[in-house]
């Protein structure tokens, strides 16, 4: 395929999963809601407890929360709606390789948690009457892309599970908490034990969160943005492969359609 | 006898034929280990906000996570029921609703008490969190009675999902505000007025609080008004849910709207 078709099609697929999530209640819950939700409670929290985090802190930390959450069940929901409403047999046969057409949805349901991090801003502004005043603007809006994108790719690793596991959405159910746990959105890493905190060099997301952060409250955001960027990269030979091998044996065990 | 048939065995064969999280395979992360990931979640964030104890987040959200089996099951008795095209069959039996609706909801009591001492067990394997050996089976009866609360609120939200095409618009919010309202993570005292206020009115709320204090000590006895309020909370929600239950079964018939997707 030409550098412009894959393009064409990786810009229409995401266009057209921003538009169909955008219909989704259920995820302007997870993307909106959900997020304000957290916000507020971590705010309280922080309040009822000795070291007080800043409303900002709660704001951000429960914006980027929620697009983890966004990207999480609807990257693994892209492949399993396709399996229930009997399309996903035609995308796999499709003539771009499957890799390409899955990207698009993984990248709009992680694009989509842009809300996410607006609601909970608009939350701190609104309710507190804050000025949201980041130290670095123009970091932040170069963080908060590579963010999305780390976490698209990551949900590119994720998606390529469901093609050959129908009961891969129980993973989803699942890793909410604990990559909100090992990437240190609002948790600090270093409050975790060793081990745990050394999971998340691995995930784009602690890379892309601490981008955003740093760019907010100050600190170096490039080294951070780079191996958000490095990690994506690392994420797409990964999922290609995994793609591939989980692709050949569905068809030959026939599960695509099953549900 | 009819009755007691529906209660017990239609009930057991619904929660079999509804809930693929009965599979180790889907049982496993979902309910066990989810759970875990939460309770672990908000204990660390309560270390570092400097608030309460590993016990407080334990007791808090040890008990909050039955409602993943209490609000989402009893949600998707209903829910499912639609999803699989089966609800206006269900509903054109002449079956005892109180009997249907409840004996749907005893499996996921049962559900939701195993996710709570769960919850409880890695709390006290993993966290500061050592409750004396005779406050056990005062917080096991807790369980209990909370669980049993809380899928009473399941059942109202499960009612509202006969009237709404989606169950899970409602019982997702439901699941997270609990945690924000029911005194799960943040003190009620710590709440402006109004929230606490909602809070009180909810399920788990005073079976937290009760569970809290038995924890650090104190007997069932003295807790018993926290144990009234929370067992006349999850009453009135009962109530409440059948009485809907009833008017959105009538309401969909007159509409034509049971299978609506």
């Amino acid at each position: 395929m030409s550098a412009q078709r894959i393009g064409r099609l990786v810009w229409v697929g995401w266009v057209f999963r921003l538009k169909e999530m955008s219909r989704s209640g259920l995820f302007v819950f997870t993307s909106i809601i959900e997020p304000l939700i957290f916000a507020t409670l971590t705010y309280y929290l922080f309040t009822a407890g000795s070291k007080p985090g800043t409303v900002l802190y709660s704001a951000l930390g429960a914006g980027m929360m929620g697009i983890w959450s966004t990207t999480l069940f609807a990257s693994g929901g892209a492949i399993q709606w396709q399996r229930w409403q009997g399309t996903l047999e035609l995308l796999v046969a499709a003539p771009p390789p499957f890799l390409l057409v899955v990207f698009p949805l993984t990248l709009g349901s992680a694009t989509i948690g842009i809300y996410s991090l607006t609601a909970t801003l608009l939350w701190e502004r609104l309710l507190y009457g804050l000025p949201f005043d980041p130290v670095h603007p123009l970091l932040f809006a170069i963080s908060v892309p590579s963010l999305i994108l780390g976490l698209g790719t990551l949900g590119l690793v994720i998606a390529s599970g469901f093609v050959l596991y129908r009961n891969a959405n129980a993973l989803s159910n699942m890793l909410e908490f604990p990559v909100w746990l090992v990437t240190g959105v609002i948790v600090p890493l270093s409050l975790l034990p060793g081990w745990a905190s050394k999971i998340g060099w691995v995930l784009s997301p602690t890379w892309g969160f601490r981008a955003v952060r740093n760019s907010v409250f100050g600190g170096p955001v490039w080294p951070s943005i780079g191996m958000c960027l490095g990690l994506s990269l690392v994420y797409v030979f990964v999922a290609g492969y995994f793609t591939g091998i989980f692709e050949r044996r569905a068809r030959e065990r026939a599960t695509l359609s099953l549900t | 006898m009819t009755n007691l048939r529906i209660f017990t065995i239609g009930g057991l064969l619904s929660y079999r034929a509804l809930f693929n999280w009965i599979h180790p395979a889907q049982y496993i992360p979902t309910m066990l280990l989810g759970p875990l990931f939460q309770i672990l979640f908000f204990t660390y964030l309560g270390r570092f906000a400097g608030a309460e104890s590993d016990s407080f987040f334990v007791i808090g959200n040890a008990i909050q996570i039955c409602a993943m089996s209490a609000v989402f099951g009893m949600a998707l008795t209903v829910g499912g029921e639609r999803w699989t095209q089966t609800l206006s069959s269900l509903l054109a039996t002449p079956a005892n609703r109180a009997a249907l609706f409840l004996g749907r909801a005893l499996p996921n009591i049962a559900n939701g008490v195993m996710i709570s001492v769960f919850g409880f067990v890695v709390g006290w394997l993993l966290l500061d969190f050592d409750p004396p050996a005779s406050a056990v089976p005062s917080l096991a009866a807790l369980i209990v009675l909370t669980t049993a609360s809380c899928s009473a609120f399941g059942l109202l939200v499960g009612a509202l999902g006969i009237r709404f095409r989606d169950v899970f618009m409602i019982a997702n919010p439901a699941y997270f505000l609990m945690l924000l309202f029911c005194g799960v993570n943040v003190p009620l005292d710590r709440l402006p007025g109004w929230m606490a206020t909602v809070g009180s009115c909810l399920p788990l709320t005073h079976g937290i609080a009760a569970a809290r204090e038995v924890a650090a000590g104190a007997s069932l006895g003295s807790v018993d008004s926290l144990i009234v309020k929370e067992a006349l909370v999850g009453t009135v929600y009962f109530a409440v849910a059948y009485g809907l239950l009833k008017f959105f079964e009538i309401e969909s018939r007159r509409r034509a709207t049971l299978e609506t997707m």
